[in-house]
């Protein structure tokens, strides 16, 4: 994931892996006792409030205001204009096809090295190398597509001195939308790797075992049992993927930079802009429209979460 | 000024920083309320011009005494600027020049401004796009410096809020090793020019790439009060399959990645250290000008060097040193006539159309406007 202001610090996105479900521990009864276990976790609130909550709250305020401090709802007028919605549906788009490629491939590899013993060279060197790529995002990630398949990358170069293979006949389409879906999914498929390999590890053979034991076949096992067990923990991991492109700004920053064509670049536009002056407060408005997105994609999830706990139990 | 493409992780992330710790420092900041008094007692805070201080001197002892000068968005690779602020630091070593974030662009000179009020980080002195500085004169302290009456009026405010300080024309940069010489516009719709001619920023952002619409509108027969025959240019350029969208820095020049640049005169002409064939070219016809302007902080917290460094910018050594980085000082024409123009270096700029024209403020605000709405769609 690209590490900048929209991204939020990683933290926020560490998930634990959704393995199968533990029913929660019944509370000690007894005598009731003062609870100070809440203390350790004032470390934590303080740091997500100042590094997150607060200014989230503030970048979003901001929208509902003018430049000169009054109440206004323009910004958020703005958002029904024809270029942001454009924006904001190709954001969502981009977001969408990186996250299921990103996840369909990833979950192949996880499913492919399961086969693989646990502390081998195969499965320790591929955990390793998902857990930097998932993080390699941003200017260098953009450099390493520019030095490898730029309109003078090596791979570029080779390639068309070696077949006659020309990737920019049409015009170099990697410093445009389509260039950001290789781009992404180099941090996606890594990340879906190292989210969704614990919960693949966590299947017991012993299902498999009971499976069989009672008749039934290696295909009706992913069916009844495998799909269902995983189904949660995959979703889970989809929806990490989308809101890790969704607010991925450095990346496309560095590589497309006509037109502003994702949400986080016209955020920045508006902030920054030196030719269109007075918008700074559209950011706001544009903040509060990327959660809009990400709390209907919450809410879906939250949907089919209900829908595929029933599997479950 | 968005002077290149910010490559930093941190680029966006700036003003959000600085607005977040400015919340946190407002508390704490202990302006430097009496930091504009010198040794003689003069408010150099309010000093429009030299003789608030006396002589020349004064006011370097009074620069001196506050021994800092915040400058903001100057790369040393942008119009010379390294070698003139090192010259500032050799001639006044007791003076510390504090360069900050080179990169960012005219508006958020500003925004560092107003976040960082009161702290003795703000920014001492701005240098600006024209359309920035005219939203934004509520920020800026009057100066006049000395040679004030050589600095043609078009290119000053009449105050000395903010003035004209080096300029150039909108060009063509071209690496003449793989193209051959673009002598019109519509030359570069030619297939030989396929995916290789990129902006130097995106218009409804950067100064330089916003001029080149402008040019692209007044090389077509349109004119300022209507920017949509250059939006059409760069659409149609676009659908060619021969714009390149990626931003313009030093490196992709260097590496051939964007071998045919819109820029302005004295940053393509740079380019050619790093590419020996590159060449610029500034088509015949009309063509389009634009200067950089100087402003002091109203909230400087270095007022005195503030305006020491104004003086300097604008005496013949660092006009002269702008020239040399390919951009044309402000009292060009002054110092033409009284011989203490570099000539060779004025020789070596490219010709100037026989025509020029720069927009007023209505015209770059309807601009703006217009290219808020269509550009996207234009380079979709």
């Amino acid at each position: 994931m690209t590490s900048d202001v929209l991204d939020g610090p990683s933290l926020d996105r560490v998930t634990s892996p959704a393995g199968p479900q533990q029913p929660a521990a019944a509370a000690p009864r007894g005598v009731a006792r003062r609870d100070w276990s809440w203390v350790g976790l004032v470390p934590l609130a303080l740091y997500v409030a100042a590094f997150l909550a607060v200014p989230t709250v503030l970048a979003v305020a901001s929208g509902l205001f003018d430049g000169d401090g009054a109440f206004t709802l323009d910004n958020l007028a703005a958002l029904g204009d024809p270029v942001i919605l454009t924006t904001f549906g190709n954001s969502t788009w981009l977001s969408l096809l990186t996250a299921v490629i990103g996840a369909v491939v990833g979950a192949l590899v996880c499913y492919a090295m399961l086969g693989l013993p646990e502390t081998g060279i195969v499965r320790t060197t591929v955990d390793a190398a998902s857990g930097v790529l998932a993080q390699f995002g941003g200017v260098m990630l953009a450099f390493a597509m520019i030095a490898a398949i730029g309109t003078q990358g090596i791979v570029t170069k080779f390639l068309s001195s070696t077949f006659g293979l020309e990737l920019y006949a049409d015009g170099a389409w990697i410093y445009a939308l389509p260039g950001l879906i290789p781009a992404y999914l180099v941090f996606q498929v890594p990340l879906m790797i190292i989210t969704f390999m614990p919960a693949l590890a966590a299947l017991r053979p012993q299902w498999a075992e009971a499976h069989l034991t009672l008749g039934g076949t290696r295909a009706n096992f992913w069916r009844f049992v495998g799909l269902p067990v995983l189904a949660p923990s995959f979703l889970a991991s989809l929806l990490l993927l989308f809101a890790n492109a969704f607010s991925s700004y450095a990346t496309a920053a560095a590589l497309a930079s006509q037109g502003s064509q994702i949400v986080p670049l016209q955020i920045r536009t508006a902030l920054t802009s030196e030719t269109v002056l007075g918008r700074e407060n559209l950011a706001g408005a544009l903040a509060f429209g990327m959660i809009v997105v990400v709390a209907v994609v919450m809410t879906l999830y939250a949907l089919v979460q209900r829908r595929a706990a029933r599997w479950q139990s | 000024m968005i002077r290149h493409a910010r490559l930093t992780r941190f680029g966006g992330a700036g003003v959000a920083l600085l607005a977040g710790t400015a919340l946190i420092l407002t508390g704490c900041a202990g302006g430097s309320a009496d930091a504009g008094q010198g040794a003689s007692g003069v408010d150099a805070a309010t000093a429009s011009d030299l003789t608030s201080f006396g002589t020349l001197a004064d006011l370097e002892a009074a620069a001196k005494a506050e021994g800092q000068l915040n400058v903001i968005a100057l790369p040393r690779d942008w119009a010379n600027y390294g070698e003139i602020l090192d010259a500032f630091t050799a001639k006044y070593p007791e003076i510390t020049v504090n360069e900050q974030s080179p990169d960012v662009s005219s508006a958020e000179e500003i925004q560092a401004a107003t976040t960082n009020e009161g702290l003795d980080t703000a920014p001492d002195v701005f240098d600006l796009g024209l359309t920035v500085a005219l939203q934004n004169t509520g920020e800026f302290a009057p100066y006049k410096v000395q040679t004030w009456d050589e600095i043609p009026d078009a290119l000053k405010e009449p105050t000395g809020l903010f003035v004209g300080d080096y300029g150039g024309y909108m060009s063509v940069g071209y690496d003449s090793a793989k193209f051959p010489t673009p002598t019109s516009l519509d030359d570069l719709l030619g297939s030989e020019f396929r995916g290789s001619v990129a902006l130097n920023g995106d218009p409804t952002q950067a100064g330089a790439a916003f001029a080149a619409v402008g040019l692209a509108t007044v090389q077509t027969d349109g004119t300022l009060d209507d920017y949509q025959p250059g939006i059409d240019f760069f659409s149609e350029l676009n659908t060619s399959g021969n714009l390149l969208k990626l931003d313009v820095t030093t490196a992709t020049v260097a590496s051939g990645e964007t071998p045919v640049v819109f820029d302005w005169d004295y940053l393509n002409a740079t380019h050619a250290k790093d590419v020996p064939s590159w060449k610029t070219v500034v088509f015949p016809g009309t063509g389009y000008a634009g200067y950089y302007n100087q402003a002091i902080n109203k909230n400087a917290p270095n007022p005195a060097a503030a305006r020491l460094w104004q003086e300097f910018l604008y005496s013949d050594e660092a006009q002269n040193m702008w020239l040399k980085g390919g951009a044309r000082p402000v009292r060009m024409e002054a110092m033409t006539d009284a011989g203490t123009i570099d000539e060779d270096l004025a020789a070596a700029l490219p010709e100037a159309p026989s025509e020029t024209v720069v927009p007023t403020e209505a015209q770059s605000t309807a601009a703006g406007t217009l290219l808020g709405q269509k550009w996207a769609a234009a380079v979709q």
